[in-house]
């Protein structure tokens, strides 16, 4: 099928504002909008700039505003986007080029949440071992991989650069509610920051841009929640 | 602009809608305080309540007070059952419903009360 591949061009170096342009490309209904993007580059526009690297919705390098949506190029299919696809980099952080934008940021307050177990304890001899039902509490939150589709989708983030986001809350998700980490208070402490998880405005762009479908808002709520009932 | 879902919606009204009753406080609290001045530039103001804009002006702040309200309450339910949040669309559209139901007779009864 024919389609018309609309990307948002921008390099700092040159442009003064970002501007579009319009790639003619004959694709198959089944293929990814990475594949248009990458027959767009390969064929037609060796300047053109985007991040990919597994192709296969698994290392999170290439999310991006397609037709207006936070989402993958490498999970979306060409049939589900019509002949008409538009393409822009994620809202709320700076441009690098293109598609490609600068995530410091982004990994910096992943970073700040300590997403890793927190446990004092010596080791066992073989495991720390957990039940199922101990799992299901946060086995949603172990999804993320770190893409920065839910916090680019977020309003609150848009306008107020210093909150923490959704990914990292759902980082900070994973480890409150295992039960083999035992960093709660700092953890807590942390969530309930003024640019933490009170910031949530219950949006749900976030949930609905997730390619991985981690239920966010539910997350942000537990945690809410958390800090709510273990206060008393 | 970011295509976002009923959500995004929902939040965006919600915030109109608080600054529209937000400003409706202001005005309000000045035509109270104007009482400290004497019944006559008070009773002009009530007198200038009754231009049709300001009637209509009302319809809107109802209609500001009503979707605040509901959506107020249909966030609370997210914030007290977190697994409301998988059906947090049909929510939406319930409490569009139940915003219908309220709205459309009292705009009835108070639309005939403009007159241009």
């Amino acid at each position: 099928m024919k389609i018309t591949l609309k990307v948002q061009k921008f390099d700092p170096e040159k442009d003064k504002k970002p501007y579009y342009k319009s790639y003619e490309l004959d694709m198959e209904p089944m293929d990814r909008v990475l594949d248009a993007l990458n027959k767009a580059k390969w064929d037609e526009d060796g300047t053109l700039t985007y991040r990919k690297s597994c192709a296969h919705g698994v290392c999170g390098s290439d999310a991006m505003r397609i037709n207006g949506k936070n989402a993958l190029a490498c999970k979306v299919l060409i049939k589900d986007c019509g002949s008409k696809i538009t393409l822009e980099p994620m809202l709320g952080f700076e441009v690098v080029k293109d598609l490609a934008v600068e995530m410091k940021s982004f990994f910096k307050k992943f970073k700040s949440v300590k997403p890793y177990l927190i446990n004092q304890d010596p080791p066992p001899a073989k495991e720390r071992r957990q039940s199922p039902k101990e799992l299901d509490k946060f086995d949603d939150t172990t999804k993320c991989i770190m893409c920065g589709a839910c916090t680019t989708s977020c309003p609150t983030f848009w306008a107020d650069k210093d909150y923490i986001g959704p990914a990292a809350i759902v980082a900070s998700h994973r480890f409150l509610f295992d039960s083999r980490d035992d960093a709660d208070e700092e953890r807590l402490a942390m969530m309930n920051d003024a640019d933490s998880v009170w910031k949530c405005h219950t949006v749900f762009n976030c949930v609905d841009a997730c390619p991985r479908n981690i239920e966010i808002t539910k997350a942000i709520g537990e945690v809410k929640q958390k800090l709510l009932y273990d206060s008393f | 602009m970011y295509k976002g879902g009923t959500g995004q919606w929902a939040y965006f009204l919600h915030r109109l809608s608080g600054a529209a009753i937000f400003l409706y406080l202001l005005i309000h609290i000045v035509d109270t305080a104007l009482l400290g001045w004497g019944p006559k530039y008070f009773n002009y103001m009530m007198q200038l309540y009754t231009h049709p804009l300001f009637k209509l002006g009302e319809i809107g702040l109802f209609a500001a007070v009503l979707f605040h309200a509901l959506n107020g309450l249909r966030i609370c339910i997210f914030d007290f059952w977190v697994g409301a949040t998988r059906y947090h669309s049909q929510i939406f559209w319930g409490a569009m419903v139940l915003f219908s139901v309220i709205f459309l007779p009292v705009f009835y009864i108070m639309i005939q009360r403009v007159h241009f």
